[in-house]
């Protein structure tokens, strides 16, 4: 994955993030169309318990700090996206699936 | 391939169906069940979402939203040991005397 | 409901799916067992009735009507909400975001069904559709315009994929010609679809 343990980490609000390209064969909550996908921290809440923990009988710690993360439609589709250029998507994505593009 | 749950993107020409009905007083009941459950601890919402993911694709295609949950439901009980597959198959059974 | 043999009517209705018995029948164990109360799941269906997107049309028309409770509402929405005596579930927290003369939000859960019920109530079916839950994403404007909304020609659309902890409630544009009218007239324009944003509020 080229992901270190430290992903996720420090990341703030503007910051270009790359989404971690894994399919684990547990529960998680990024879809598949923005995994590996560049995109833009609009804001970040939380922090909130961890699905991929509590989906299996697991506390949910460390509570995992929840992004915004705004994707260009056409980096999300290519040619399969015929609408608006300037068309975006926000989608929430914990911070450990991140990891900060550059510095 | 994504999973059967992660449907987004994936492509269809189907047109959305604005129709809605209403909710059966089974669905009523599992809807309410979850938020029971959800507020013993017996049940959190992540679960209940693998439970559901957990389903065979041909499975979830084919189920409505509630019998999906209700899936899900027996999967986490079941193995939590809150009830066993057979005693709910038996109940089932008797459900289906009285009312099938 | 916490009994099902109170419900004679049961047998009229549309044949039982297996999952719908095996639903039955957990709730019955459930029971049985003391596991559960025999009355809890019937309260818990009493408090879902309760809830309907009338509630959100009221946090919405308070936002239209109060500038500083607007930017309460966008920036801490949770306790904006509060505030109005609404209750949110410990499980999710809630983000309002803000549809403008450039930007329309339509919100959808890919994934499953996330949606604001504790202001909303329960989704509608179409919501939970596949068909929407794939198309909204990689085709909004055509979804829009199935559900009769055409977008000014300068706003870029921005779709709200709802896949966690936070539920996302749409604050749709408020309608011209609405200027003297009352927060509960104001109300009476802000419909369900707007607050999803496949629509939006009506106009007087």
């Amino acid at each position: 994955m080229g992901i270190s343990a430290e992903a996720g980490h420090g990341l703030r609000v503007g910051d270009v993030v790359v989404v971690r390209n894994a399919t684990p064969a547990h529960h998680h909550r990024t879809p598949w169309f923005v995994k590996g996908k560049t995109g833009r921290i609009a804001s970040i809440s939380g922090p909130f318990l961890d699905p991929e923990s509590r989906a299996h009988g697991g506390d949910g710690l460390p509570k995992r700090r929840l992004c915004a993360v705004e994707f260009r439609q056409v980096d999300l589709w290519g040619e399969g996206y015929r609408e608006n250029n300037r068309d975006s998507l926000l989608t929430d994505i914990y911070e450990h699936w991140l990891e900060r593009l550059g510095q | 391939m994504p999973s059967v749950h992660d449907r987004g993107g994936m492509p269809t020409t189907e047109p959305i169906d604005r129709s809605s009905h209403e909710w059966a007083d089974w669905e009523h009941l599992v809807n309410a069940l979850v938020g029971v459950l959800r507020r013993r601890d017996l049940l959190n919402v992540d679960e209940l979402r693998r439970g559901i993911e957990a389903m065979s694709p041909p499975e979830y295609e084919a189920s409505t939203y509630y019998e999906r949950w209700s899936a899900s439901i027996e999967t986490i009980l079941v193995e939590k040991g809150i009830l066993s597959a057979d005693e709910i198959a038996e109940a089932a059974q008797e459900v289906d005397a009285r009312w099938g | 409901m916490s009994d099902d043999h109170s419900h004679p009517d049961l047998k009229h209705h549309v044949p039982l799916s297996e999952r719908a018995k095996r639903a039955i029948a957990i709730h019955r164990l459930l029971v049985a067992k003391g596991i559960i109360g025999p009355a809890e799941v019937e309260s818990v269906i009493d408090q879902v009735r309760t809830r309907s997107p009338a509630d959100g049309a009221k946090v919405v028309a308070r936002a239209w009507t109060d500038p500083a409770y607007k930017g309460r509402l966008l920036s801490d929405s949770r306790s904006a909400v509060l505030e109005l005596g609404y209750r949110l579930s410990r499980d999710a927290d809630l983000a309002v975001v803000e549809n403008t003369a450039g930007v329309h939000h339509l919100v959808v859960c890919t994934l499953c069904s996330c949606y604001p019920t504790a202001l909303l109530g329960p989704p509608p079916d179409w919501y939970k559709s596949f068909a929407y839950r794939q198309r909204a994403v990689v085709e909004p404007r055509a979804v829009l315009r199935e559900f009769g909304t055409e977008l000014d020609e300068c706003a870029r659309v921005r779709v709200v994929d709802s896949t966690a902890d936070l539920r996302y409630l749409v604050l749709p544009r408020r309608p011209g010609g609405t200027d003297g009218m009352s927060e509960v007239e104001l109300a009476g324009l802000v419909t369900r679809d707007s607050m999803v944003g496949v629509g939006e509020a009506k106009t007087p």
